[in-house]
């Protein structure tokens, strides 16, 4: 890979891993809790957080050059606001049931903070390929969290998976898995998992280079 | 500007605030060197801010301001059009096909369906307009639907009553033949998912609306039943609904909304009953 590649790369899996923005950064748990209850849901929002992000740090991005300070926040609030009305707009027309599923929690992706904060931490300092590339990643791990949480969710809440029952009749739904104390639940458990690999892996590091004292993680 | 001794001023909460700008307009004694010990001569805890001086950078022309405004606006505002425009019909389609559906299930005969209104004085007219064009205060909206001959199968209408969670909203279809409730489907709830929203799957309980009892009194003022729900396991009578058990509250909505929707309508409808016999 040369280097340019490489750096792309990384920009992208940022979002994907390394800053996951479910899992690392912890940020925009309201949704994340809230319409997880089915894989579907999951992927369609995420799929919708996706979109706005990668559009409005393309567009920020472009206006970067000529936006005052003093009205910066006012243009990216703009901005996002558009595209979310798009989406908005978008899902009513792929799926009326799909948009009352997800209800309220498509217009509150404007004051997702996943998304103002890419715009000013990086799409207003960057091209709109890397912003585009960067956000691209931060969506993608984004809809990865919501759909880690969905799955699990609606495997054990209802029994099926997409849809599709995996059970047979036989099976007595773990209600409280779809419900608001459910999304709790699965959110520590996959943040205890991936603090556990977190630190599994600095453990084996420093047991290589014998010599430097173990430290425990502050933000596994 | 760079003087370590100023006295804290009132602007000493601004630190993080411009704190890029003003690190690296100030270069040396910014927010950062608070937490280093011993770091000069001035070596006691400095309050945050200390070095921070106006050093707003210059102030952007207000008329620089506008044109970015006024263009994002702009901008945004073309794409919001264009997005109306070009998801307008796909949206109105999927409305009324959400609609139809909903009529369709309540009665299953029905194979087209008109909206009509009941007007607060009596009497029904076709509805003007589609979708969710507003009418008249006081008038009930419900659909007549008609079976592949053009002949009226059935009535539906929408009714609501405050559930466990949220409004249950509910589509029910009056058959004018045996002046029954023949079937039920939900327009929207937010029951709790597997106990509430049993209304939409338990066998027991949809079987209460395969004729639900909905005659009106001679005068045909009102019903002479009131439409209810009981306790599970207590119904009685035709008119009345048997409650899924645990979940009697959602149950009453249900009992409740049609009785409502009912009481409204039915009065006003079955005297105009002919009118609607056939297809126009």
């Amino acid at each position: 890979m040369n280097p340019s590649a490489a750096k792309t790369w990384d920009e992208f899996m940022e979002g994907v891993w390394r800053q996951n923005p479910v899992f690392v950064m912890v940020l925009g748990m309201c949704p994340t809790l809230a319409v997880t209850v089915s894989g579907i849901n999951a992927l369609s929002m995420g799929a919708a957080t996706t979109f706005v992000l990668v559009c409005s740090c393309a567009l920020v991005s472009l206006m970067r050059s000529f936006t005052p300070k003093e009205v910066r926040i006012a243009v990216y609030i703009v901005i996002i606001a558009t595209f979310v009305t798009v989406v908005d707009y978008a899902i009513q027309a792929i799926s009326l049931a799909l948009y009352d599923a997800l209800g309220a929690f498509i217009q509150l992706i404007v004051v997702n903070c996943i998304i103002l904060g890419r715009a000013e931490a990086h799409a207003s300092k960057h091209g709109p390929l890397p912003a585009m590339i960067n956000a691209a990643g931060m969506g993608i791990g984004f809809a990865i969290g919501l759909l880690a949480l969905g799955v699990v969710r609606e495997i054990l809440g209802a029994g099926t998976l997409f849809g599709i029952s995996l059970f047979g009749a036989g099976f007595q739904p773990w209600v409280i898995m779809v419900l608001p104390p459910g999304g709790f639940f699965v959110l520590g458990a996959w943040l205890l998992f991936f603090s556990w690999i977190e630190r599994r892996k600095l453990r084996r590091q420093s047991a290589k280079q014998s010599g430097k004292p173990v430290e425990a993680t502050q933000n596994a | 500007m760079n003087t370590d001794n100023n006295p804290p001023g009132p602007l000493s909460t601004k630190g993080g605030d411009d704190g890029s700008a003003a690190g690296a307009a100030s270069g040396l004694v910014a927010g950062p060197a608070l937490g280093r010990p011993g770091g000069g001569a001035d070596s006691r805890v400095i309050p945050i801010a200390v070095a921070q001086p106006e050093v707003t950078p210059p102030a952007s022309p207000t008329a620089a301001m506008i044109r970015t405004l006024g263009l994002v606006s702009s901008i945004c505002g073309l794409i919001i059009v264009g997005a109306y425009e070009g998801t307008y019909d796909a949206v109105a389609a999927n409305k009324r096909i959400a609609t139809e559906r909903a009529v369709f299930k309540v009665i299953p005969a029905a194979k087209s369906i008109a909206e009509y209104v009941a007007l607060p004085a009596g009497g029904i007219e076709p509805k003007v307009g589609a979708g969710d064009t507003p009418v008249a205060p006081g008038a009930v909206k419900f659909f007549a639907a008609y079976d592949a001959g053009g002949k009226l199968a059935g009535i539906a209408a929408e009714g609501g009553a405050k559930g466990y969670a949220d409004t249950v909203r509910i589509m029910f279809g009056y058959s004018p033949e045996c002046q029954c409730v023949i079937g039920i489907g939900v327009v929207s709830m937010r029951e709790t998912p597997g106990i509430g929203d049993k209304i939409l799957t338990d066998r027991d309980f949809l079987a209460n609306f395969n004729a639900l009892d909905a005659k009106l009194k001679g005068d045909l003022s009102m019903l002479a039943n009131e439409v209810k729900a009981v306790k599970h396991g207590t119904k009685t009578n035709p008119w009345q609904i048997d409650a899924i058990a645990g979940a009697t509250i959602t149950s009453r909505a249900v009992g409740k909304s049609i009785n409502d929707a009912a009481q409204a309508l039915l009065p006003r409808l079955v005297p105009n009953l002919e009118k609607l016999r056939s297809k126009s």
